[in-house]
């Protein structure tokens, strides 16, 4: 039995045993004080009727004097019994309202209600623990793709905004905090049911200990933590398989891709976007000087990454000594005009406004505009809830960090072929991620592009398993109309990885074998068209051979044998 | 000491001895069996029974189960009674009574074993 059972029990012992003494006390009188009969003959009343009276009076429903008029002493009692069942009755009462509504006992009825829902999942889960921007973007995501997610965390404020939420999977949430390694249990960290782990609370501390418990209590979990000192990173990297994602380098680098090959940036966020979400214009930024202003962690970070791509640049930061900010920065904030001038906003092709401080970083851009209309304003969002004012400001490229991180978590959860995708596609240059996002762009719509995973095997994909045993399957035949198979479905194949070896844009003719696995890549409609013709042999058939087959087994036999 | 157990033993005996003396005499023989005596042992023995709610440990489990048994062996005598007494056209015949008196002794076993628990408890207590 759940604590909470004998912590009520326990509560309510007082008032129990009151109404029992109360109850028999009244009863008892009754027995015992004489009474006369309709002839005024003496008469006691007996316990059955005693306890009828006691029960009528007590529950206040009153039924007047039976089984004959009541003589003074009774009445003298019945007002007695009637005050005293009324106290026992308020007091027991009172007592079991005081206990439900005891806050402590509240909490533990809700990780009662919570442990039992965790318990009761049959479908595979990922436990989330911090529930900020990024955690927010992220449960979105997974729960519109239909996955479950519990969710830990500290603050009672965003554990009610995601009771508030309309999704489609309703999150489960605990309030407790995620450093404790019996909160995760009670989680569901060692449920079978539970696939990951995602640690993304503000503390490094949280997060490593997240990571640890998860490594001890389930060693087969995969684990993703967001980290922002190199230690806590090195110390979570050394045990198990753990993924770590540090969001200054990840914005960073994703910023520093954005300048320095926009294409490549186009296809990494198309490739990682949230499905549904409306396709962004690709970028084309000038090659120049960039402003950089700020020079924080996130500002270190981004020098680093365009100076290796040898791009110039110019800081301006108000503290250059403790930011240890390069040779030659520019001491200012740069809302100033003077700073930027320093800094040659004249002949610089775009500025960069990468302060923690959304309202400096808006006013930073708002000064580089009247300086130059023309230049590429890059903005650095910190805050998720001042989106209205940066959507309005009409800037060329907002990041926001937690978009950022929360859609490459995403993007490594839902298929980890894309991370091989994007890993190789790192060593190619911008003009082939730009003949990408154009065969891309030929694929889909106005949504970002559906990327899902086929996997030859006997579950998920029977038809297809079965005609690559026995047949040779080309990866043509699969991108076939199902409705009408000399057209071909518009669709992308990215990614083949056959035994760990992972092949770009495998050629069309390519045999398909057993345990390949696909990157596929098209408007989210394609996908299900596609998923049939691997589920369903007739329509596989049809793709391979060109005839119809409509019936099941008993029919191709029939036919076999004519 | 400990007042709680001055009150649970306290209560546990007085349980044992109404019933007993509720019990005892012929068993077909209803005046022999006092209507205020089962009343008693049935009040207290209920008492008994919350006294325990909320014990985790395992002896008091055995303990609230044997009280339990006795409520109910208790509550069927009681019951037999208002219905021979008052609903049976018959009345309280030899055999209402003979049917009482059992359950109140089946009741009588189960408060014997609480007492045998209590005094098992007591025992291995060391300080």
């Amino acid at each position: 039995m759940p604590d909470i059972f004998y912590v009520l029990l326990r509560r309510m012992r007082t008032p129990l045993i009151v109404l029992i003494v109360v109850y028999s006390v009244a009863v008892l009188g009754f027995t015992l004080i004489p009474g006369q009969d309709a002839e005024g003959q003496p008469w006691h009343m007996s316990f059955f009727h005693a306890l009828y009276v006691v029960s009528y009076t007590a529950s206040t429903i009153g039924f007047g004097e039976i089984p004959y008029a009541f003589t003074d002493a009774q009445r003298l009692w019945m007002m007695f019994v009637i005050h005293l069942t009324v106290i026992g009755w308020l007091y027991s009462i009172g007592s079991l309202l005081t206990v439900l509504q005891d806050p402590a006992f509240r909490r533990l009825r809700t990780e009662y209600v919570f442990q039992r829902s965790v318990k009761r999942l049959r479908t595979p889960f990922y436990l989330v623990c911090g529930y900020g921007d990024t955690g927010g973007i992220l449960i979105k995501a997974l729960a519109d793709e239909g996955i479950k997610a519990v969710v830990v965390d500290r603050d009672e404020n965003r554990l009610n905004a995601l009771e508030l939420n309309d999704y489609i999977r309703r999150p489960l949430g605990l309030l407790a905090d995620a450093a404790k390694p019996a909160v995760l249990e009670m989680a569901g960290i060692t449920n079978s049911y539970c696939i990951g782990v995602i640690a993304l609370t503000d503390s490094d501390q949280t997060n490593v200990m997240v990571a640890l418990s998860a490594h001890l209590l389930n060693p087969n979990l995969r684990v993703l933590a967001r980290v922002e000192s190199a230690e806590a990173a090195a110390s979570i990297r050394s045990f198990g398989k753990n993924e770590v994602i540090n969001p200054f380098e990840t914005f960073a680098g994703r910023l520093a891709m954005a300048i320095h090959s926009p294409g490549m940036y186009t296809l990494f966020t198309w490739m990682t976007g949230v499905p549904h979400e409306p396709l962004r214009e690709p970028l084309f930024p000038d090659r120049g000087l960039w402003v950089i202003c700020g020079f924080g962690r996130f500002g270190t970070a981004l020098h680093r990454h365009l100076e290796a791509a040898g791009i110039p640049m110019q800081v301006i930061d108000p503290d250059p000594i403790t930011n240890q900010t390069p040779a030659g920065a520019i001491i200012g904030s740069g809302v100033e005009a003077t700073t930027l001038q320093q800094a040659g906003i004249k002949q610089a092709v775009g500025v960069v406004a990468g302060t923690n401080d959304d309202v400096s970083n808006l006013s930073i851009l708002m000064t580089a505009r009247e300086l130059r209309r023309d230049i590429f304003m890059v903005a650095r969002q910190n805050q998720r809830d001042n989106s209205v004012v940066f959507d309005r400001a009409d800037i060329d490229l907002l990041m926001k960090r937690g978009d950022v991180i929360a859609h490459k978590i995403f993007a490594l959860l839902r298929t980890p072929l894309i991370s091989d995708f994007l890993e190789t596609a790192r060593e190619h240059d911008n003009d082939w991620a730009n003949q990408m996002v154009s065969r891309i762009l030929g694929v889909v719509s106005d949504e970002v592009p559906y990327l899902w995973e086929i996997k030859i095997n006997k579950v998920r994909t029977p038809a297809l398993y079965k005609a690559c045993l026995m047949e040779q399957v080309q990866l043509r035949d699969l991108l076939r109309d199902p409705r009408e198979r000399v057209k071909s479905l518009p669709a992308i194949p990215l990614l083949l990885k056959r035994d760990g070896k992972a092949t770009m844009l495998p050629e069309l003719d390519k045999p398909l074998e057993v345990s390949d696995r696909l990157l596929m890549c098209a408007a989210w409609p394609i996908s299900d068209e596609m998923r049939w013709a691997t589920q369903n042999e007739n329509v596989l058939h049809y793709l391979l051979t060109g005839q119809e087959t409509s019936g099941g087994d008993l029919w191709g036999r029939l036919l076999q044998n004519r | 000491m400990n007042s709680e157990k001055v009150v649970f033993g306290f209560f546990i005996l007085l349980a044992l001895t109404l019933n007993f003396g509720f019990f005892i005499g012929d068993i077909d023989n209803i005046a022999h069996h006092n209507v205020y005596e089962l009343f008693a042992a049935l009040v207290v023995s209920l008492i008994a029974t919350v006294l325990k709610f909320g014990d985790r440990t395992h002896l008091g489990a055995i303990f609230l189960a044997t009280s339990l048994v006795a409520d109910l062996q208790l509550l069927m005598a009681a019951l037999i009674w208002g219905y021979a007494a008052h609903i049976s056209p018959t009345g309280l015949d030899t055999e209402a009574t003979v049917a009482i008196v059992s359950f109140s002794g089946g009741a009588l076993l189960a408060n014997i074993v609480s007492v045998i628990l209590l005094l098992a408890e007591t025992m291995t207590v060391r300080r």
